[in-house]
This record gives structure tokens, C-alpha cells and sequence, in this order.
């Protein structure tokens, strides 16, 4: 690959900090562990001036339990996350999303944030430059057409983040800092359905923290599907909570990768409480995941193969959780 | 634009100008002169770069030099001592781990990482700390079983 660009690269102590560099240099970047940054950077999808190192700031490597929530800092390595008690235990659908991100070397420098900004994805796009230049370029960088969707006005990447799903899921909210202070998003409004603008985040916002509510009763798991078994972003995945009460569901929440510009809580699964998880039941959440997903042809897997097997793999997730719980 | 970066490498403590846009493989290859790190895939896909980090396997492709200031660095060439192998290079020599070679340095770093924090692991987790690093040969089998080898190794020594 090309050599990175040359810019400075400012390690700044605190959040704020951080905050405020991002403000004096505007073609500025935050790097985390880098892994998802430095590959697009050498493949020239994305070039900074000055590249601003999180690295350094102690607030956000924090993981602690506080009053029924699991506070996990944006600096939180996914192998960390992985392996935190308190995750496996109560969380497991975001213990399991953490520790099925790419390999385990990735996932020792890898970050919570940095999965949950991870730029979207698509085959058009995460390519040589030489490869892109020869197709014309797509819209999200130096062209004017979706490759994915030519006579769209939109482009199409996919979000392919795993850790993003399971907060969906488990009802979490962000932390994010700017200039003007910070403020707390749902993990749903933290994500727009837009391959080139995916995140409700300002140039000069900071991704500072999640929190997780520690609720009784739920259980929860996330799977994804991949072309590479040992490292891959998801070809689809899927994350379930489920609370279940006696013979019937009382509440069901299921989220998707991989197969919409931002990763997608499946509406209208609310009629689901009060009924036993039959297959009345799985058939609806079969009928809402295809209503809620739109794969397009972002990865070399064909689009009918993942529009068929994100439901299939949200079922066998339900069943089990389902059998679990009894 | 170049900065004064102090870590230690396999156990020196170094004080180098690095330009501030290099990455750590090409810190320890081109500076350093430790070309044991392999430079394979060079985007985070092959393992072939995987250097200690504080005791933690880390892709030298996709970290920055300056990113690790501070920090205890041991590459492939830290591991043998006084021109003796370490117990997973001899294993890999002894067991033929090593074909061709150009991911054994990735391998041997990966398993090191974890026979330090588990020195007696069972063939799935062997293969699961493995699983970021390819072998174009592709004697994965050999490998594992150098691992396995070199965890023995330690049983006998202790």
C-alpha cells in the first residue's frame, strides 16, 4: 500500500483537549487503535494534516459500574470489553460483538469508539486507488455515482460495525463531547441511514463514552456471518435481547449489520409481547427484518444470499435465547 | 516533520527522530534495522507484522510509531538469548513450524503473547490466538503443534 500522507500527529492529554485541537486544525482526524484508520488512509480514502492521538487520554479507558450501568470509555479496547466480567455476564450480546471483531491482534489496539464510528463499507470503495480510478470512482470518495445503485442520489456503503447492534439492542446511549459541552444520544439517533454521513456527530465532536443499563431478566447474544472465519466484518449480524416470562415473550429487541448504511433496530416487534415465541412469532420477525434491512451489492456475497440469511440468523439467535431462558 | 520518540526495544531504551507520520513497522525495519518483522499484507489482514506491545500482540502495519512513545516493544529478535533459541523458536525449528518462513516471525510473536498469559493452552485456543495470522503455505497443523511443543517445553522446565 502507499505511504501514509505526511501530517503532525498531536497526543493530547484530555478529553477536552482533544476537543479543542480538533477545533484549531480542521483537516484534522481522531486515531484510536488505527486499524479501521491507517489501511483507508494508505488506500488515499481519507488524508488529515494533522492526525490527533487518543491514545493518551487516561477518562477514556474507563470501565466501571455505575449505578446499574456499565460505563465503557470510547478508549476501551474490544479485547478489553471482551473479557470484562460484568459484560459476559449481564451484557453477553456485546461481550460476544467485541470478541467477533476481526482478530484477535486487531482487537488488542482496536477500540469501542473506533468500531462505533468505523467508516461504512463497500466493495466499490475499499479498493486501491488505481482499482477505483478504473471503475470512474463512486460518490463517497472523488465520484459522482453510487456504483451500488447508479440512478440513486444517496450512497449505499454499508455500516459494518458488530459492537453498534448490540447496544441497540441492550438500549445504550453515547456520550459525546464538543466545543459547547457534552450531550447523551440514544444509540439509534447516534446513526443516520447514509453511507457518506453515517454519524450524528459534529467535525469537532468527540466520542467519549457508551453506558448499558444492567436490567434483570433479559437475556441477550449477538452472531455474524463472514466470508473469513478468523477475521472479517459481517456479511449481516444480528443481535437479540429477549425478556421472557414464563410461556411468553415479554419483550424482544433485534438489531442488524452489515446490511443497511447504519446499523438497523428492527421495528415493529412490539406485538410480539404476550405470545409464546411460535412460529407466527418467527415469521413476523422474519417479515420485519426484510422490511428493515436493505442489503445492496456492497460486498463480493450476492445481496439475495444476505437479504435471505440475516433472518435465518436472527431466528436461530431467538430460538436459543429463547430455550435459555425457559 | 520528524520528533524525538523514547521507547524501549527488546528490553533497550532507544531515543530515535521518527517522522511523526511513520508507521511502527517501518520504525523498526528502516530505522531500527529489525527487518524480522515482516512486511506482508501491509493493511491489517495477514498477522505477518505482529510485534509485542507492553506483552500484547499489535499489528506493526497499522500502529503508529509515535502512538506507542513510552512503551516496551519486543520484536522476534528479542526472544532468543545470548544466541540461544527461545523455547517456541526451537519448537518451531524442531516440529517444522516453518515453511518458507515469512509468517513465522507473526506466528511465533502471536503464540508468545500467549504461552506468556496462559502457558498451557488447549489446541482451540491456541488456534484462536493464531487466528489473525496467515500462513501462505498454509501448514497450519505443524505450527499448532509447535505451540503445543513449546507449551510442553515449559511444563518440563518448571
Amino acid at each position: 500500500m502507499a505511504a501514509l500522507p505526511d501530517f503532525r500527529l498531536l497526543r493530547p492529554a484530555t478529553a477536552a483537549d482533544a476537543v479543542r485541537l480538533r477545533g484549531e486544525h480542521p483537516a484534522s482526524r481522531f486515531i484510536a487503535g488505527g486499524t479501521d484508520l491507517l489501511p483507508n488512509m494508505r488506500r488515499g480514502l481519507m488524508t488529515a494534516e494533522a492526525i490527533i492521538d487518543l491514545g493518551g487520554i487516561a477518562e477514556l479507558s474507563e470501565l466501571r459500574v455505575v449505578d446499574g450501568w456499565l460505563h465503557v470509555g470510547a478508549g476501551v479496547t474490544l479485547a478489553a470489553l471482551a473479557a470484562d466480567p460484568v459484560a459476559q455476564a449481564r451484557l453477553p450480546a456485546l461481550a460476544q460483538a467485541a470478541a467477533s471483531v476481526a482478530g484477535p491482534t486487531h482487537r488488542t489496539a482496536a477500540t469501542v469508539g473506533g468500531n462505533l464510528c468505523l467508516d461504512t463499507r463497500c466493495m466499490y470503495y475499499n479498493q486501491s486507488e488505481p482499482w477505483r480510478h478504473a471503475i470512474d470512482n463512486c460518490m463517497k470518495i472523488a465520484g459522482d455515482v453510487c456504483r451500488v445503485a447508479t440512478k440513486s442520489d444517496r450512497c449505499w456503503a454499508a455500516f459494518s460495525g458488530d459492537v453498534a447492534p448490540a447496544l441497540l439492542v441492550l438500549d445504550a446511549e453515547v456520550l459525546v463531547l464538543g466545543a459547547q459541552g457534552q450531550r447523551r444520544v440514544a444509540i439509534a439517533d447516534f446513526y443516520r441511514d447514509d453511507g457518506m454521513a453515517w454519524l450524528s456527530l459534529a467535525v469537532d465532536e468527540l466520542l467519549v463514552s457508551v453506558r448499558i443499563p444492567l436490567r434483570e431478566g433479559w437475556v441477550s447474544a449477538y452472531e455474524k456471518m463472514q466470508v473469513r472465519g478468523a477475521i472479517d466484518f459481517p456479511l449481516t449480524g444480528v443481535a437479540v435481547a429477549l425478556r421472557r416470562e414464563g410461556d411468553t415473550i415479554a419483550d424482544v429487541r433485534v438489531a442488524c449489520t452489515g446490511v443497511s448504511s447504519r446499523p438497523e433496530l428492527i421495528a415493529g416487534l412490539d406485538a410480539l409481547a404476550g405470545n409464546p415465541l411460535d412460529d407466527a412469532a418467527l415469521a413476523l420477525v422474519e417479515k420485519q427484518i426484510k422490511r428493515g434491512t436493505q442489503p445492496m451489492e456492497t460486498t463480493v456475497i450476492n445481496v439475495s444470499y444476505r437479504r435471505r440469511v440475516t433472518p435465518v440468523l436472527a431466528k436461530r439467535v431467538l430460538r436459543r435465547l429463547w430455550e435459555a431462558a425457559g | 516533520m520528524k520528533s524525538i520518540l523514547r521507547l524501549a526495544v527488546n528490553g533497550k531504551p532507544r531515543e530515535d527522530a521518527v517522522a511523526e507520520n511513520a508507521l511502527l513497522i517501518d520504525y523498526l525495519r528502516d530505522v531500527l534495522g529489525l527487518t524480522g518483522t515482516k512486511q506482508g499484507c501491509d493493511g491489517g489482514e495477514c498477522g505477518a507484522c505482529t510485534v509485542l506491545v507492553d506483552g500484547k500482540p499489535r499489528l506493526a502495519c497499522s500502529t503508529l510509531a509515535h502512538s506507542v512513545v513510552g512503551r516496551e516493544i519486543e520484536t522476534i529478535e528479542g526472544l532468543s538469548r545470548a544466541g540461544n533459541l527461545s523455547r517456541l523458536q526451537r519448537a518451531f525449528h524442531e516440529h517444522l513450524g516453518s515453511q518458507c518462513g515469512f509468517c513465522t516471525p507473526g506466528m511465533i510473536m502471536a503464540a508468545e503473547a500467549l504461552l506468556r498469559s496462559n502457558p498451557h493452552p488447549g489446541r482451540d485456543q491456541i488456534k484462536a490466538a493464531l487466528a489473525g495470522n496467515l500462513c501462505r503455505c498454509t501448514g497450519y497443523v505443524k505450527i499448532i503443534e509447535s505451540v503445543e511443543a513449546a507449551s510442553r517445553a515449559v511444563e518440563q522446565a518448571a
